[in-house]
C-alpha cells in the first residue's frame, strides 16, 4: 500500500501539472489519442521484459508519424487521420494482449494495476516524473506566451511549433508514468480533470498548478483507498474521485462567479 | 541628420503568391511622427503592416526598417479566459530578450510595471487581462510592445468597438508614444482623427497619396482612395464616402 500512494502521489503530480497545459492549449483529445496509440508499444515492451517507456517511445514516434502520412491523403483531414490511426493501433495492441499466447496480467495495462507497482515501476515513475516537472519549470514561461498568443510569440521570435513539440513530449513521459497505475483507457482522467477543477477556482497559472496537483493527488488516494478498502477497481475508482472532484470545483466556481460578480448574476437572472 | 528615419519605403510592392495587394508604396517614418494609413477594406493596409512586421517578404521595391516593429493586435485574438494578469502580459514582451529556459524575473516584471503605469493601468496590473474592457486590454498589449522595446507601433484598427472615453485615452497614449520618439502607424477609417496627426498615407491597391494631411486630404484624393463620391452630411458638417453607382450631384 505505501508503494502505492507513492506511485500515486507522483501521478498526480505529473498529470496536475502538465494537465493545465493540456486544458489551456485544448489537447484533452491529442492527450487521449496519445495515451491510446502508445498500447500496442506497452503490450510488446511487457511480453519482452523491456521497461513500459522502451515500448512506448517507438510507438508514439510511429503513430505520430502515421498521422502526417495520413493527413496528406487529399480529403483525408487531421481529424480523421488521427482517428484511424489511434483505433488502428489501439486495436493493434488489444489483438496482442488478448492472444491466446500472450501470459495473462496484460489487462493491467488496459485498466491499471494501482496497488501493484514493483520498487523497479516506482523509481522509473520517480525519473519520469522529475523529467516532466523540470521540463515544465524551464519552458514555463514560452508555453504561458504561446498559449496566450500564437503570432506575438512568433514576431518575438519564438517557435510555436516547437513549444508545442516540447510539450507533446513531456505529454508522452508523463502517459507512460500515470498508465502503469491507471491503465491506458482511465489515464486521460488524471491529466484532464483535475486541471479542468482547478481552472474553475483560480485566475492564475501557478495558483492553477498548485490546485491541480493538490486535487489530483487527494482524488486519487481517495481512489486508492476506496479500491483497497472496497475492493473496487483501482483505475477506476481513482478516475470516478476526479471526476467528483470536477464536479464539486464546477459548482463551486459557478457559485463563486455568482457571487464576486452581482451584475452579470443580475443580467443572468433576468434572462433565465 | 539626427531624425534617422524608422522605416523608409521606396516603391514597394507587397502581395501573396507572387500577386501584389498593394504596389508602389514610397514613404518614410520618422521618430516622433503619427501615421494615418487609409484605405478601403482589401486597399491593402494590413497587407502593408505585414510587410513592415517583416512576415512578408517585399515582392518589388525597396523597404528599410530601421527599428524593432511591434504589432498591436486586435485583442478578440487572444484567448480572454486564459489565467494570466496585466502585468503577466506586459512582461511577456521581455522574453525575446532571455534565454529560452528563463522566465520573467524581478527586472522585467518592474520594466511591466513601469510599462502599464505608461498606459494608464498601474493601478490594474493584478487584475486579469480577460476581465479588462477592451480599450484595457488593448493598452496593456501596448505595454507589452513597450516592454519589447519597440520603436516602431503598428495599430490595425485600433479604435474599431472603443467607446468614447476608450478612444481619448488610446489617441492620447499614441500621441505620449509619439513625443518619446517613437512612430506610430494607425490604421483608420476615421478622416477627422487623420488630419490631427503628422501625416496621412492613402492606399487603394496602389498608393494614391502620402504627406502632411493638410497637403493631401482633399476631396480629389479621398475620392481615389475610397473609390466613390464623398458628400458633405448635412447639418453636422461631417463628410460620408459614396460607392461609384450612389452618385447624387
Amino acid at each position: 500500500m505505501r508503494r502505492a500512494i507513492a506511485e500515486m502521489t507522483l501521478i498526480g503530480i505529473a498529470g496536475g501539472l502538465l494537465g493545465c497545459w493540456v486544458v489551456l492549449y485544448r489537447l484533452s483529445y491529442a492527450a487521449e489519442s496519445l495515451a491510446h496509440s502508445i498500447f500496442p508499444g506497452l503490450v510488446l515492451a511487457t511480453l519482452t521484459g523491456v521497461p513500459l517507456l522502451l515500448g512506448a517511445a517507438p510507438a508514439i514516434a510511429l503513430a505520430a508519424l502515421a498521422i502526417v502520412l495520413i493527413a496528406r491523403v487529399p480529403g483525408v483531414s487531421r481529424e480523421v487521420a488521427v482517428g484511424v490511426v489511434v483505433t488502428g493501433f489501439f486495436g493493434l495492441g488489444v489483438l496482442l494482449a488478448l492472444s491466446p499466447d500472450s501470459p495473462p496480467g496484460l489487462q493491467g495495462l488496459l485498466f491499471g494495476d494501482i496497488l501493484g507497482p514493483s520498487d523497479g515501476d516506482l523509481i522509473a515513475a520517480a525519473v519520469l516524473a522529475a523529467v516532466v516537472v523540470a521540463g515544465l519549470l524551464f519552458s514555463h514561461a514560452r508555453l504561458l506566451a504561446v498559449g496566450f498568443d500564437r503570432g506575438f510569440a512568433r514576431a518575438l521570435g519564438m517557435r510555436p511549433g516547437a513549444v508545442e513539440a516540447v510539450l507533446m513530449v513531456l505529454l508522452a513521459a508523463a502517459i507512460a508514468v500515470a498508465v502503469q497505475g491507471l491503465g491506458n483507457l482511465l489515464v486521460v482522467a488524471v491529466f484532464v480533470g483535475p486541471a479542468a477543477a482547478a481552472r474553475e477556482l483560480t485566475e492564475r497559472m501557478a495558483p492553477m498548478m498548485l490546485t491541480a496537483v493538490a486535487i489530483a493527488v487527494g482524488a486519487g488516494l481517495a481512489g486508492l483507498y476506496a479500491s483497497y478498502y472496497l475492493g473496487t477497481a483501482g483505475g477506476a475508482s481513482v478516475a470516478l474521485a476526479i471526476l467528483a472532484a470536477y464536479v464539486l470545483a464546477a459548482a463551486a466556481g459557478r457559485l463563486r462567479r455568482l457571487f464576486s460578480s452581482p451584475r452579470r448574476a443580475g443580467m443572468e437572472a433576468t434572462i433565465g | 541628420m539626427p531624425d534617422e528615419p524608422l522605416i523608409e519605403a521606396a516603391g514597394l510592392d507587397v502581395g501573396y503568391d507572387g500577386t501584389a495587394a498593394v504596389s508602389g508604396v514610397t514613404f518614410s517614418l520618422r521618430p516622433g511622427e503619427r501615421m494615418a494609413l487609409l484605405g478601403p477594406n482589401g486597399g491593402g493596409k494590413t497587407t502593408l503592416l505585414r510587410a513592415l512586421l517583416g512576415e512578408l517578404r517585399p515582392l518589388g521595391g525597396s523597404l528599410r526598417v530601421a527599428a524593432r516593429c511591434a504589432a498591436v493586435p486586435q485583442t478578440e485574438r487572444s484567448q480572454l479566459d486564459y489565467p494570466v494578469s496585466a502585468l503577466d502580459v506586459a512582461a511577456m514582451g521581455a522574453l525575446s530578450r532571455l534565454p529560452w529556459w528563463r522566465r520573467p524575473g524581478r527586472s522585467e516584471r518592474e520594466a511591466a510595471r513601469r510599462a502599464l503605469e505608461q498606459v494608464g493601468l498601474a493601478e490594474l496590473s493584478e487584475e486579469t487581462f480577460g476581465k479588462l474592457s477592451g480599450g484595457q486590454r488593448q493598452r496593456v498589449l501596448i505595454a507589452r510592445s513597450l516592454v519589447q522595446e519597440a520603436r516602431v507601433f503598428l495599430l490595425d484598427e485600433p479604435f474599431s468597438g472603443l467607446d468614447r472615453p476608450g478612444s481619448e485615452l488610446l489617441e492620447e497614449l499614441i500621441g505620449a508614444l509619439a513625443a518619446q520618439g517613437r512612430g506610430v502607424i494607425v490604421a483608420t477609417h476615421d478622416l477627422e482623427q487623420a488630419r490631427r496627426w503628422d501625416s496621412v498615407l492613402c492606399l487603394n491597391s496602389t498608393q494614391v497619396a502620402v504627406g502632411p494631411p493638410d497637403a493631401v486630404l482633399d476631396l480629389d484624393v479621398i475620392e481615389r482612395t475610397y473609390g466613390g463620391a464623398v458628400v458633405q452630411l448635412p447639418g453636422s458638417g461631417e463628410r460620408a464616402i459614396l460607392p461609384p453607382h450612389h452618385h447624387h450631384h
